[in-house]
């Protein structure tokens, strides 16, 4: 199974095929769209991070002295921009999903390689007008944009934010249109539904959401643009619109939006906690659904985020009741990932440790869900830290650590390199303790009552901001870190194999890094998925042998 | 600057010694809000803890060290079944549970005191009936039920005191309202919670929950008359009674007994004319045009303030339960004829008359 022969001469693969800019730029290989992505969404995160960096600091003091309060409420804004809209969603769909569906699903490519390419062009030209729009006059809506704020009395640059979210929307769209019909067309022989890597149900049903959702908060934040420029009065109460409608609109898309960011995470989650049991996932039917089921019902709790926006009692119990039933589907994943480890054959290896980071925090996160999705709690609650807590334990907790995860996971496989093991080690630990050290704090201000996006506080919520601001600084070393220890592997990092984890899954059946067209022939698949059983007695044949 | 930080350091020492991790509990409410909240704190622990003890053990037990060989399985579907349907059976009792307290705290107690908030760019007004004007500060008794009627000048705001557990948004256009009956005296933070611009952070304020006795010496002392009354000047001052008559014979309905009552609409529909459709008819007449009238009122748009507009909401509710002076008929002070019933013939159904059962909404 394993080729152990030594390859004298660098065999040609997708980063040597072809060199020079122009190769890269007018690329239509998934796998160099994925690169160009990592390389993008890499640059949007530090520069989210910075802005992240800049609100601890100001927040370290009750007193707002750090910056002015309109420089404050930009900085909060371009923070939650760019880590939302260019840094999380497009994440792990658009850089592990574009290198691996091909290659999981045994394909040369996407079903629609330019489009691809086109998604990427749309994302960067997306971001660099969210970019203009923020060094020129900034904007301070904070990244819900709620109108008639956003659409009346906000003087900063609205418009150009919102239209480089507008055109953003695009890519995604255009990638999930390119996974949907991969997944649907392109399957290897044999490669059945119920033998594809729960990374493929899970990037389908996130692909759906992409689809379905980002045409609305397209449309909608062009409405405010329209608003702002034409004074329609579609949200504006003095022109006889409707305020509340905009937050409709806008949370029926950006609350599937969090299974956008979440739903590939559980998919790396899955294939990460099989490989390193030596196990097939436990409930292997049940994950798979349970990610369709996220995506159907996430659909229909938008007006969770309204309890308090005076919207009728009776709708608020219907978006309660239905908010329970999504936490049930996550709930199943998180119970089918620990059994999986029953009895498998654990090994502690980085991404492994990225694993239980991640159903640790996101049990932490999903169940204080649970509070929020709990009317009476919420009204209390929404819009203080509580929320604030419970929404980075997803995002940060669970998708970033989920997407670290993958990263080392698959770096062997992208680069051909290894990472350092020690130095990801040291550094998975650092973004645990210190992503703890930071959002814990928040959920206990919350209920204190400290509002969100305040740039200054009454001084008793002091002590627990001071802890929050140090878990920052630690989370950040943890962050910088596999930035260069990724960099350094490049050049020194060990060769890798074609499957240094001994993993199932087509993609560690081709050459690390994979050739051009991935595979030199159409694999053929005769074994169910997560067959680690298999793999370990044929090892232990050739160990015998 | 040194002050300052002297200051801060005692503050800090101060909150570093006496550590809270729950805000003060003034209102019925708190008690509630609350006891859901340390359920579901345990609950949280329960398997956040559950979950990690697992994780370590299994992690432990497991090890490829000691287990070199790992046994297939598939799943079980006792567990998956088990795993599904506790859940969802704990959730529900969650769901009912907080409900529970949700209906409990949207519904006014009848014969709450009314309070008036207006909220703007960055600051809260209130307006007592009786007739006091604050900014920033809200006085009310402890152990009376108080019904906050709140409409927002500008931008979205939100009413939110943390040590009565409840919260709700302040919006343009309309009038919100949430109720707490104070249990505790002290002064606690109000906070506006919904982002709004500029000194958001800045647009806080104190609820200073006093006695009843001393609120009510401080409710009545240096007003110049009640907000009704207020109400009433805006009324004629704004030509209001020159159609709106205490008789049938005005060119608008009469709208003496009309707050809280079901009114029927020319398309055949009936609301309730509450707060927010008493201010939508003096804004914007021809949204609900009310049955046996013609559209002919002017829009009072960009005219009348938030401020006089609550006074005219409090006027027209006193009217309706006695307290306030219906509007005289009063003669059209260019011409000094009183107004004429225009257009008896388009409909033959009296105006204002109250209607059949049927159609009426349960009353609160």
């Amino acid at each position: 199974m394993a080729t152990t022969v030594a390859q004298p001469v660098e065999k040609t693969n997708y980063l040597n095929a072809d060199y020079g800019i122009k190769s890269w730029l007018l690329t239509t290989d998934h796998k160099r769209i994925a690169l160009l992505y990592l390389a993008s969404v890499t640059f949007f995160f530090f520069i989210g991070g910075f802005f992240a960096m800049l609100i601890r600091l100001e927040l370290l003091t009750p007193a707002g002295d750090l910056m002015q309060a309109d420089t404050y409420n930009k900085v909060f804004t371009m923070h939650g921009v760019i880590m939302v809209f260019f840094f999380l969603i497009p994440s792990i769909p658009a850089v592990l999903g574009n290198f691996l569906v091909p290659l999981m699903v045994g394909a040369k490519d996407l079903a629609f390689p330019k489009i691809n390419l086109l998604s990427w062009y749309l994302y960067m030209i997306g971001g660099a007008f969210a970019l203009y729009g923020m060094i020129n006059g900034g904007v301070d809506t904070g990244w819900t944009f709620y109108t008639p704020f956003s659409t009346t009395y906000s003087n900063t640059n609205v418009s150009m934010v919102a239209i480089g979210v507008f055109i953003n929307g695009f890519s995604s769209i255009f990638t999930g249109l390119n996974f949907i019909v991969t997944i649907h067309r392109m399957r290897a022989p044999g490669l059945t539904w119920s033998r594809l890597p729960l990374f493929l149900w899970s990037h389908y049903a996130t692909a759906v959401i992409m689809v379905l959702g980002t045409p609305v908060i397209a449309i909608t934040l062009l409405l405010v643009a329209a608003e702002r420029l034409l004074h329609l009065g579609i949200f504006d109460a003095r022109l006889g619109g409707d305020p509340i409608l905009f937050q409709h609109l806008f949370w029926f898309y950006s609350h599937p939006a969090v299974y956008i960011m979440i739903l590939p995470a559980m998919g790396v989650i899955s294939e990460l906690v099989t490989c390193f049991s030596r196990k097939r996932a436990f409930g292997y039917y049940f994950v798979a659904l349970a990610s369709i089921g996220i995506a159907v019902i996430g659909f229909l709790v938008w007006a969770h985020h309204m309890f308090v926006a005076g919207i009728s009692v009776y709708a608020a119990m219907v978006f309660s009741f239905l908010s329970y039933l999504v936490a049930i589907p996550s709930a199943i994943k998180v119970f089918n990932w620990t059994a999986t480890l029953y009895k498998g054959s654990i090994r502690f290896t980085t991404p492994m440790l990225y694993v239980f980071g991640f159903i640790g925090l996101f049990t932490i996160g999903g169940m204080t869900g649970l509070f929020l999705a709990a009317l009476g709690v919420d009204v209390h609650v929404t819009d203080t830290y509580f929320v604030v807590a419970h929404f980075h334990y997803i995002m940060v907790g669970g998708a970033i650590m989920a997407y670290l995860g993958g990263l080392h996971f698959w770096w062997p496989k992208i680069t051909g390199r290894m990472y350092p093991e020690s130095w990801a080690k040291l550094s998975a630990l650092l973004v645990f303790v210190g992503f703890n050290l930071t959002f814990f704090p928040q959920f206990v201000l919350g209920y204190m009552g400290m509002p969100r996006r305040y740039w200054q506080y009454p001084p008793e919520f002091g002590v627990l901001n001071i802890l929050s601001t140090a878990g920052a600084s630690v989370l950040a070393v943890g962050y910088v870190f596999p930035m260069i220890y990724f960099a350094w592997s490049l050049r020194y990092g060990p060769k890798a194999s074609a499957n240094p984890w001994r993993a199932a899954g087509l993609e560690w059946t081709v050459p690390s890094p994979p050739s051009t067209f991935n595979f030199d022939e159409t694999p053929v698949v005769t074994w169910e998925a997560y067959n680690y059983d298999e793999i370990e007695e044929t090892e232990e044949a050739e160990v015998v042998g | 600057m040194s002050r300052a930080l002297k200051e801060l350091e005692q503050d800090g020492l101060r909150y570093m010694l006496n550590f809270p991790l729950l805000p003060d509990r003034a209102s019925t409410l708190s008690v509630h809000v609350d006891a859901l909240y340390f359920f579901l704190v345990a609950l949280t622990l329960v398997f956040s803890v559950g979950i990690a003890l697992a994780i370590v053990i299994l992690a432990i037990r497991y090890r490829r060290e000691r287990q070199p060989k790992p046994v297939p399985i598939e799943g079980s579907l006792v567990l998956e079944l088990t795993w599904t349907i506790i859940p969802l059976g704990i959730t529900m009792v969650i769901f009912i549970w907080a409900a529970a307290i949700y209906f409990y705290e949207t519904r006014p107690p009848r014969g709450a005191m009314e309070i008036y908030a207006v909220g703007k760019q960055w600051m809260w007004k209130f307006e007592h009936v009786e007739g006091q004007r604050e900014i920033n500060t809200l006085h009310v008794p402890i152990g009376r039920d108080v019904r906050m009627i709140m409409t927002s000048q500008d931008v979205i705001h939100s009413f939110f005191v943390p040590a009565f557990r409840t919260k709700a948004d302040v919006l343009p256009g309309r009038y919100t309202s949430v109720w707490f009956r104070p249990t505790k005296t002290g002064r606690y933070h109000l906070f506006c919670a919904e982002y709004c611009g500029t000194q958001h952070s800045g647009m806080i304020g104190e609820v200073v929950v006093m006695e009843a006795a001393d609120y009510q010496q401080w409710a009545q002392s240096g007003t110049d008359g009640s907000l009704a009354s207020a109400g009433e000047k805006n009324f004629q001052q704004y030509g209001c009674a020159m159609c709106h008559r205490s008789d049938t014979q005005g060119r608008g309905p009469n709208i003496v007994a009309l707050y809280g009552k079901p009114v029927l609409l020319d398309d055949g529909r009936t609301v309730l004319a509450d707060e927010t459709y008493i201010r939508e008819s003096i804004m914007n007449p021809g949204a609900k045009i009310a049955s046996g009238f013609k559209n002919i009122m002017p829009s009072f748009e960009g005219q009348i303030s938030e401020d006089e507009m609550v006074a005219l909401v409090a006027y027209v509710k006193a009217l309706g339960n006695g307290m306030a002076n219906p509007p005289a008929p009063v003669a059209n002070p260019d011409t000094g004829v009183y107004p004429v019933t225009p257009n008896k013939e388009p409909s033959m159904v009296a105006p204002n008359q109250p209607k059949p059962a049927p159609s009426q909404p349960k009353q609160k």
